[in-house]
């Protein structure tokens, strides 16, 4: 009876398989999870490998899945603390509990051979709303607008809907896609396409867009003039654990400040 | 043998807790979608391009549209070119090339679909913004994609088709005069009529419940598309790109477009099965 003695051996294999990944998961107790906004995943997964390096025995762990998904997580205790890359709603603020860790500076990035440089507001969202088809009609050459959008609920484009679109919606027309390295790929290889994008991940393929004539850096943003700025959040339900406390206060320390900067966003305060 | 039947009694236990699995899902996402659907009327979230959650409106008639475009075109291209392989594997090529050829067809069905997705964003969508205009994120791009993705599926189960067809009927076909070739088209293909249509059903069954690389080549705008080269979404891609952040109205919207995804892929496999049941040739031969 090899056959049996095989399916037997495969059942007992499984077995011991689930019990190991129940041992493996308690004994990462000690770890502090983090879960949300895309737009924060990198720059907590820099914060977490420092952490980890300075304070021996702790774990950072640090999963994505959206503004949205972090504050349900939070609320759920399915992490210790979300991440939300967008201002909480009033009905929000009364649940949890936000924690600024940084801000953002939201870029306009268009592909680095339009010649367009600079757009106001209102060019802006007509562009986005889809009132204005022409790139020649905002001073760029003739050809199509396509904007590049991200999808409902991300932190990023609720941040964009409250900064510029105020009544306007985003055209039907708009491409949608999921992730600012999405974005970006599709606007470094197409000469019609516009999005927004995080300031920190933009890099030297895009050219970012000066906003009502003010240059998007962070010295911009830091002083006030660029406008398009969005609170970066760590959000408890009620107070943070001892565990989530102690990574909470690395991060706002000047040393987790620092990577921060370093990382292309602007400090809390 | 008492070992048999304690073994027989576990593997039936874990085939149930599987079929039962499918059960619950079932339970669940009608459970979770129908009284949306039910709350807005049939009218307002089947017949209606309106698809803003945030303003409450749910309207999944584009998405649909999007799925039927590049779920047709899949298929388009998938039939040719899986029809074709069938047909020459099973009936022009030589033993050792079939041999060859056929295991490297069903290696293409176990690639990941977001590495097709990759490729297709990397060097297709570029290929068509370029020569054809549009965003390149389409239809196209994305039946393209689809179209080899569903290519195994319907070339084996094609050539399970076109294999049951009684030799009889080839060698009666070439002792009346016919050619090779018209014994193909005229005799084998006619027999294996209803296995083929069950196969290419079956392929665009894959075709519409396709996500990953779909998201990644389609552009996913909310718009109907009026050409080839105009970006779509389906209604699977709605449901991923969205579900990390819905709640509420907006959640039971998106288990709604799962429940409209569920009964069209349960339509379209029933309608293979019945296909792929009735077969004309083998019965008037007995």
């Amino acid at each position: 009876m090899l056959s049996t003695r095989f399916i037997l051996r495969a059942l007992g294999v499984t077995l011991v398989t689930l019990v190991t990944c129940v041992g493996c998961d308690s004994a990462s107790r000690r770890s502090v999870g983090l879960l949300g906004s895309t737009s924060l995943q990198p720059f907590a997964e820099v914060l977490g490998e420092h952490y980890a390096k300075k304070t021996p025995g702790q774990f950072v762990e640090v999963q994505g899945g959206g503004s949205t998904a972090g504050l349900q997580a939070a609320s759920h205790g399915l992490a210790d603390i979300g991440m939300c890359s967008r201002a909480l709603t009033a009905e929000e603020i009364r649940h949890f509990t936000p924690i600024l860790i940084a801000r953002d500076g939201l870029a306009i990035v268009v592909n680095a051979e339009n010649p367009v440089v600079g757009l106001s507001l209102g060019q802006l969202r007509a562009l986005f709303a889809g009132r204005v088809l022409n790139w020649k009609d905002v001073g760029g050459k003739d050809g199509p607008v396509r904007p590049i959008t991200r999808e409902e609920g991300s932190g990023t484009r609720e941040s964009f809907v409250r900064l510029v679109m105020g009544d306007d919606r985003i055209s039907r027309r708009a491409l949608t896609q999921e992730s600012n390295g999405a974005v970006k790929e599709l606007v470094k290889g197409d000469l019609s396409a516009i999005g927004y994008m995080s300031l920190g991940l933009v890099g030297n393929e895009l050219k970012a867009l000066r906003v009502d004539n003010v240059q998007p850096t962070v010295k911009n943003v830091l002083a006030g003039s660029y406008t398009l700025v969005r609170p970066l959040l760590f959000v408890t339900k009620g107070a943070p654990g001892p565990a989530a406390q102690k990574f909470v206060d690395f991060v706002l320390s000047p040393e987790g400040q620092g990577l921060l900067e370093a990382e292309g966003l602007v400090r809390a305060r | 043998m008492k070992q048999d039947k304690i073994i027989g009694a576990i593997l039936l236990l874990v085939a149930l807790s599987a079929i039962s699995g499918l059960g619950l899902i079932t339970v669940f996402i009608f459970r979770e979608g129908v009284p949306i659907i039910l709350r807005l009327g049939a009218r307002q979230f089947f017949l209606s391009t309106d698809w803003e959650p945030s303003l409450g409106k749910f309207g999944i008639l584009s998405m649909i549209g999007g799925s039927l475009a590049v779920t047709v075109g899949a298929a388009a291209i998938g039939v040719v070119f899986s029809l074709g392989l069938a047909i020459v594997l099973t009936q022009f090529s030589p033993p050792g090339l079939s041999a060859a050829l056929k295991p490297l067809i069903e290696l293409l069905a176990g690639i990941p679909s977001v590495v097709y997705g990759f490729v297709g964003v990397v060097t297709l969508v570029p290929l068509i913004r370029h020569t054809l205009g549009g965003p390149g994120l389409s239809v196209l791009a994305a039946s393209i994609v689809l179209g080899i993705m569903i290519l195994p599926t319907i070339t084996s189960i094609a050539i399970d088709a076109l294999q049951a067809v009684s030799p009889t009927y080839l060698e009666g076909s070439i002792a009346l005069g016919a050619t090779r070739w018209q014994t193909v088209t005229m005799v084998i293909l006619r027999a294996a009529r209803s296995g083929i249509v069950a196969a290419v059903i079956l392929g665009m069954g894959r075709a519409i419940g396709e996500t990953m690389a779909v998201i990644m080549v389609a552009g996913n705008a909310l718009e109907v598309p009026h050409s080839l080269l105009d970006p779509v979404r389906t209604l699977t891609s709605n449901i991923a790109l969205e579900m990390g952040y819905a709640s509420g109205a907006h959640r039971q919207a998106l288990f709604a477009t799962g429940v409209t995804l569920f009964v069209i892929i349960t339509l379209l496999n029933i309608a293979a099965l019945g296909f792929s049941r009735r077969r004309p040739a083998r019965s008037r031969v007995g």
